[in-house]
């Protein structure tokens, strides 16, 4: 099955290939993944869609929250949650047909970023369902290529983070 | 505290000390030269191996040996990956260790430069966590982190790889006061409510079976562990990692479960109606098949590890904490409701140990015994009686393992090291090494196969030249044993390459590197050999030819229920 896990991470070498190795190293393969830093600049977010045995999701939650750089993982999968990705679209599609695509565009809340002789590129953001569609109806108007983003989530109950507070050094320990 | 500028190696060494590094196991090279020049007239003891490998696994044996943290080091490429194999061991037992490696110089990284290797990526999966070094003014706090990150929680080992010119840059070793891992978990306390719970269940209980593990060794919780056994009167097994945790003299103690456990465990974890799993994480080796495993049981689980909960059982009380930690509150929470439970379930209860003695007696481990060649089992029982329940035995993997798991008594834990999870061969004798540094006055007995000795010769000459009394003992079937074993029962008794057909004289190969050494093959000699060999003061090897063609029993085929033993070679027996 899918599931959707978020991430809290500290921004730190190599923290994004302790993620994507556990998964790895259990023959999972990731969807998508995305990633970059909150207004925290020390701490990144990263949302993982992977394809996890049901039996396995609490575990590998589990595995995740064990890695020292990670301060939070939540799977998202079944709890409520807000989805979208972006999406960006070239089509190619002769002067005349534009007209058309624009329309469609519109009505699927997407908008033109480039436009060239070749054709147009054009933005869309919304959950998987919706853009497959989009991506759908712009097949029929010409030969598209396309870049997406991988989900991005985010929880709807604001789970409290709990961070671990500063332990005294051995020697302290020792000290006191 | 001095802030005078020093080198990065400087500074390592002022962390170790700090960290209360005595003597450490490492081979040096290229790119730790600078260290090793610092090292040149520092206290700190460095012990030089033959071979990075037994680095690791020495260090392994002196953190198993004491509790405290282990620490090896290697040079860059060819010396940290030697050190792979280590670190996965002491990943899967749980042990803490720190690795320090060299790395090629900073503006070298990734310029497939002499000697480099990826050694921050290839050791990612087999370190519980590992630091690359950026700069020498954050080498401080990665040091003291990487320590305090390896004894904490579930123990396991940490690497932090150290690049050349880290090692040569001038900096300041400002104390480090406090350590602060903001996403890095542990669990120590238990939670009460759980604790209550359990207690309850306890009392509940009609067939209740104690199942303890490598954690209560870890969490130094044997007192803790005997006490709540005595409180709850209950039968209890130790598992490979465990052994000694509950003494084997204990009135109360089975044996081993398992593949090669006794009857009596299997068919007691199988019996029971609660199963009391403390520091253990039902390992496959422990369970067989996981459908039938102990299938009348509740089950409490304490685990430092939350991963571990209901990873292969499903659990019905949880307890996430230090073993000793809740062991303790547990103990408290039976002393203060034991007399409310007086005599409750009282008939059952007599009845299930009545059961429990009863395997006992029906398939005991005895040693079996021959006038014409040497048992296994016959060798066990002597090293049985000159360690006395005292000496560390320390064992690679393998038939030999499990006969002494089966028939040598520990009276206390950390006494038998052995390579559990990895079941890493050529791991005995440099864990030996390791012990031997750690507890100088102990008889360390390095228990061998044939074949595991030979992955670990090289380091007789770092034994001879430390002088370390460490008495090997090579159980020597001829065979890669186990694999035979399998080979036969398995694959039509087709043995394939597992013929070691050739072995050194022991007294020679002992004696050019300036030590005694003999062969025994007669039965009545054993005896007497393994005395000489306990009472000479320097370091022995003691090559015992024993049968060839003796297998391990019990055992429970691989997927079987453990109830479902092989009691010997020739039929199984009916399970009631």
């Amino acid at each position: 099955m899918l599931q959707v896990i978020s991430l809290l991470l500290e921004n730190k070498p190599g923290a994004l290939l302790r993620v994507t190795g556990l998964l790895g190293s259990r023959g999972y393969n990731i969807e998508s993944l995305t990633v970059a830093r909150t207004l925290d600049p020390e701490l990144s977010r990263m949302t993982i869609v992977v394809d996890v045995d049901s039996k396995l999701c609490a575990q590998v939650i589990k595995q995740m929250n064990k890695l020292v750089n990670v301060l939070q993982a939540t799977d998202l999968t079944e709890t409520p949650s807000v989805r979208r990705e972006l999406l960006l679209l070239r089509v190619r599609v002769a002067p005349e047909g534009r007209t058309q695509v624009l329309k469609e565009a519109e009505i699927f809340g997407a908008r033109v970023v480039d436009s060239s002789p070749e054709g147009l590129v054009i933005e869309a953001t919304g959950d998987a369902e919706k853009l497959e569609e989009f991506l759908e109806t712009m097949r029929s108007y010409g030969e598209t290529e396309v870049s997406r983003s991988g989900a991005v989530a985010m929880s709807l109950a604001g789970k409290k983070l709990k961070l671990q507070p500063p332990v005294p050094t051995r020697v302290e320990m020792v000290r006191m | 505290m001095s802030t005078n500028l020093m080198s990065g190696a400087k500074i390592l060494l002022e962390c170790m000390v700090k960290e209360g590094v005595e003597c450490f196991f490492g081979y040096p090279g290229g790119v730790t030269l600078p260290f090793y020049d610092a090292l040149y007239d520092h206290h700190i003891r460095h012990v030089l191996v033959r071979h990075e490998e037994n680095a690791a696994f020495a260090a392994e044996g002196y953190a198993r040996a004491t509790g405290k943290v282990g620490v090896c080091c290697a040079t860059s490429g060819p010396g940290a990956t030697n050190l792979v194999t280590g670190l996965v061991d002491s990943m899967m037992d749980s042990i803490p260790i720190v690795a320090l490696t060299g790395q090629v110089h900073s503006s070298l990284i990734g310029s497939d430069a002499f000697q480099e290797a990826d050694t921050f990526g290839i050791t990612r999966s087999c370190t519980k966590h590992n630091f690359m070094v950026k700069n020498v003014a954050e080498l401080p706090q990665i040091v003291h982190e990487a320590f305090y990150i390896a004894a904490s929680g579930r123990p396991g080992p940490v690497l932090v790889d150290i690049p050349k010119d880290v090692f040569m840059a001038q900096g300041h070793y400002t104390p480090v006061t406090s350590i602060h891992l903001p996403g890095y978990k542990v669990f120590t306390e238990g939670h009460a409510g759980q604790v209550k719970r359990a207690a309850q269940m306890i009392w509940n209980a009609e067939r209740p079976f104690i199942y303890a593990g490598g954690g209560v060794v870890a969490a130094n919780a044997a007192a803790e562990l005997r006490e709540f056994t005595e409180l709850i009167d209950a039968p209890a097994v130790c598992t490979l990692m465990g052994l000694g945790a509950l003494p084997a003299e204990h009135p109360n103690f089975v044996s081993m479960p398992g593949m090669h456990g006794s009857y009596a465990a299997n068919m007691g974890m199988s019996g029971a109606d609660l199963l009391i799993a403390l520091g253990v994480r039902f390992d496959d080796r422990v369970t067989g098949r996981l459908a039938a495993f102990a299938p009348h049981a509740k089950i409490i689980h304490v685990d430092i590890d939350p991963a571990e909960i209901g990873k292969n059982r499903v659990v019905d009380v949880p307890i996430v904490g230090d073993v000793k930690r809740v062991l303790e509150k547990l103990n408290k929470a039976l002393a203060e409701t034991k007399p409310a439970h007086a005599g409750r379930n009282a008939a059952p209860r007599r009845a299930w140990w009545g059961q429990i003695r009863a395997w006992k007696e029906q398939f005991p481990l005895v040693p079996s015994t021959s006038d014409t060649e040497i048992k296994p089992q016959h060798l066990m029982a002597e090293i049985d009686r000159v360690s006395g329940g005292k000496a560390i035995v320390t064992s690679d993997v393998g038939q030999h393992q499990m006969w002494a798991a089966q028939l040598v008594r520990f009276s206390a834990p950390r006494l038998w090291i052995n390579s559990g999870g990895l079941g890493a061969m050529g791991f005995g004798l440099p864990a030996a090494i390791g012990a031997q540094f750690a507890q100088p006055e102990k008889l360390v007995i390095s228990l061998v196969g044939d074949g595991g000795f030979q992955m670990s010769i090289p380091e007789l000459a770092t034994i001879a030249s430390y002088g370390l009394p460490i008495k090997i003992i090579v159980m020597n079937n001829g065979y890669l044993g186990m694999v035979r074993q399998w080979q036969e029962l398995f694959y039509n008794n087709r043995l394939s390459s597992v013929t070691l057909d050739s072995f050194p004289d022991a007294e020679k190969l002992a004696g050019a590197y300036g030590f005694k050494g003999r062969t025994v093959e007669k039965p009545h000699e054993l005896a007497r050999a393994l005395d000489e060999a306990i009472r000479e003061p320097g370091p022995y090897l003691l090559n015992v030819k024993v049968s060839p063609f003796e297998n391990v029993y019990p055992m429970v085929p691989a997927g079987g229920a453990i109830n479902e033993m092989v009691m010997g070679p020739p039929q199984p027996v009916p399970v009631p």
